[in-house]
């Protein structure tokens, strides 16, 4: 019943006869932020395209705050507040102009205390008056933004916000979403920075083919995140693991008998390599090298990528 | 109706005019100027009188169509070529407005301009020549209609458009001749009578026969065939746009 958002079965083929979305399912619940992440041409600006009106769906629908993107699109649209990927600016406009044109757009009456709060969130109350063309591209990003949320979404789609955008400035837009989300915004953003998933999302979800692979609470991620794998490579091949290492750690032998995995939590106070050493070299193995690795959601998503594509 | 769209994305056009007023007028006026000295000068002192109106007053009707009718396709054409070409129309297409919405706002700004635009030219004629408006109301309406006509025909020419040349390409090829040869500068009585019968073919004889006759009371062709084409032509226009609108062609992919 909260889910703002619901899509169902979404296809997307574009004239070449291009499949870029190939049944996409998803509902997200009003107030999370979502983070789409997904390769370049994975098909995340098409799905925002078509939920927000710039294409057609070719199949499949999207209900937003209840209303069909198609039969109700006034109601759907009102809703939705769009940061493009690309800077589309008029060049000659004033910032305030534009932004008041967007409230205009969507057939709210004037405000100007609304708009002139926004710009000063963002940080562009000072430069109100200029041409966008006399700004720099973070500014005109911002812009885009204070577009999009002057006519009050619900639900705002951000396109790669912080592309190309310096660390500062990123972490001021991370506020900045943070803000809308406590107003009770629902935010859907894609990107291809790991850590802005890790650090602003309630949700992931990983997109690639036109394919969603995986949608996921960014806490069980991190869960899986947090762990470590040692690999302990043996000098002599052995058929089984002595009993005495088996209580109850998370070991397992690879098939040829050369190697042990073990899995551990890196945010565990003990992370038992110490006594797994000393257990094993006790039980008389022989170690011959070790390796640690981490999966990252940097992993997760690898391989994910690559198990759709094989 | 969302016509508190309607209304923003008419005031932002024509905020856009406003900007450029002096280019907006001057370049009409001087080029009127320059018709009234080559034509009014150099063939009225040859012709003097076209079915007893003096040459630099018949011409006027023309000379306002002419202008009208290619600042109505440019502006138009323009207005919607811009936001699809710098990629702002985005904002359009994911707003809660629909098609109808979109095109009262930009073929009403552009009919606008043109009409401001008609309006000054005739003006600066009035230093020129004497003129007296025999119906001045059906003067009017043949103006505001023609704005609007052609105002629709440059919004689908601006959507057709995939290149800056080939939004010049239509009132280059088309529109232009077509203009030129529909009795702006002369009476079809004038031609011989093969070109006479050719000349019926073009729309805009039509056009320029009923808004002179507004003028003098004198016309090339009856009144209501000058009615009549407008009207078609203006249906013509808005079935196709119509078809665009449903189909989303061109814009939506
Ligand atoms: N208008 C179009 N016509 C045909 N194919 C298109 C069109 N727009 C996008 N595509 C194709 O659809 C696929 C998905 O593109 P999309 O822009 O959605 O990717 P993306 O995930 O946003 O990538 P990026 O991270 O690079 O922004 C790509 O293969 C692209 O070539
Ligand atoms: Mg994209």
């Amino acid at each position: 019943m909260s889910s703002i958002l619901d899509i169902r079965d979404l296809k997307k083929v574009y004239e070449g006869g291009f499949e870029a979305l190939k049944g996409v399912t998803l509902s997200i619940e009003e107030g999370e932020i979502l983070a789409l992440l997904g390769p370049n041409g994975a098909g995340k600006t098409t799905l925002i395209s078509t939920i927000c009106g710039i294409t057609t769906a070719s199949s499949g629908s999207v209900l937003v705050g209840g209303h069909d993107i198609e039969t109700e699109f006034r109601a759907a649209r009102s809703l939705i507040g769009l940061v493009p990927q690309e800077i589309n600016l008029e060049p000659f406009e004033t910032v305030l102009n534009t932004v008041r044109f967007s409230r205009g757009l969507f057939g709210k009456k004037r405000d100007d205390a609304l708009i002139e709060k926004i710009l000063r969130q963002l940080s562009l109350w000072d430069k109100r008056k200029s041409r966008t063309m006399e700004l720099s591209g973070g500014m005109k990003r911002r812009v885009l933004i204070a577009k999009a949320l002057a006519h009050e979404p619900r639900v705002l789609f951000l396109d790669e916000p912080t592309a190309g955008v310096d660390v500062e400035l990123r972490k001021d837009m991370w506020e900045t979403v943070a803000d809308l989300k406590a107003d009770g915004v629902t935010i859907i953003l894609t990107t291809h920075y790991i850590e802005e998933a890790e650090a602003i999302a309630d949700r992931v979800g990983v997109i690639n083919g036109g394919q969603l692979l995986l949608v996921e609470d960014k806490e069980s991620l991190m869960q899986r995140l947090g762990q470590k794998q040692l690999r302990i490579e043996l000098q002599e091949p052995v058929k089984s693991l002595p009993d005495a290492l088996m209580n109850g750690t998370d070991l397992s032998l690879s098939d040829d008998g050369l190697s042990v995995t073990y899995t551990y939590d890196t945010q565990a106070e003990r992370t038992g390599i110490a006594a797994l050493m000393a257990d094993m070299s006790s039980a008389g193995l022989i170690l011959r090298d070790l390796q640690t690795q981490q999966s990252s959601l940097e992993d997760i998503f690898v391989g994910l990528v690559q198990e759709g594509q094989s | 109706m969302n016509w508190a769209a309607v209304k923003a994305i008419y005031v932002y056009e024509m905020a856009r005019f406003f900007r450029t007023l002096a280019q907006s007028f001057i370049s009409p006026v001087i080029s009127t100027s320059l018709y009234f000295v080559v034509f009014g000068a150099a063939i009225g002192s040859r012709i003097q009188e076209v079915e007893g109106v003096s040459y630099g007053a018949f011409i006027v009707p023309g000379l306002i169509m002419l202008t009208v009718i290619t600042q109505g396709i440019s502006n138009a054409s323009f207005g919607i070529y811009f936001p699809k070409f710098i990629g702002t129309i985005y904002e359009l297409l994911s707003a809660p407005v629909s098609f109808l919405e979109i095109v009262i706002g930009y073929v009403g700004a552009a009919a606008t301009k043109s009409l401001f635009i008609g309006i000054v030219i005739l003006i600066t004629a009035g230093f020129f020549v004497d003129l007296s408006i025999a119906h001045p109301i059906a003067m009017l309406s043949f103006l505001v209609l023609t704005c609007i006509s052609f105002a629709l025909m440059g919004f689908i020419i601006g959507i057709w458009a995939k290149s800056f040349e080939q939004l010049q390409l239509v009132p280059l090829l088309i529109v232009t001749p077509l203009v030129f040869l529909g009795g702006s500068f002369y009476s079809i009585s004038m031609l011989p009578p093969f070109w006479q019968t050719v000349t019926l073919f073009n729309p805009v004889v039509y056009l320029i026969s009923g808004f002179r006759w507004a003028f003098f009371g004198l016309a090339d062709v009856p009144i209501f065939y000058s009615l009549f084409a407008i009207a078609g032509f203006m249906g013509l226009c808005l079935f196709a746009i119509a078809w665009i609108f449903r189909t989303g062609w061109r814009i939506r992919s």
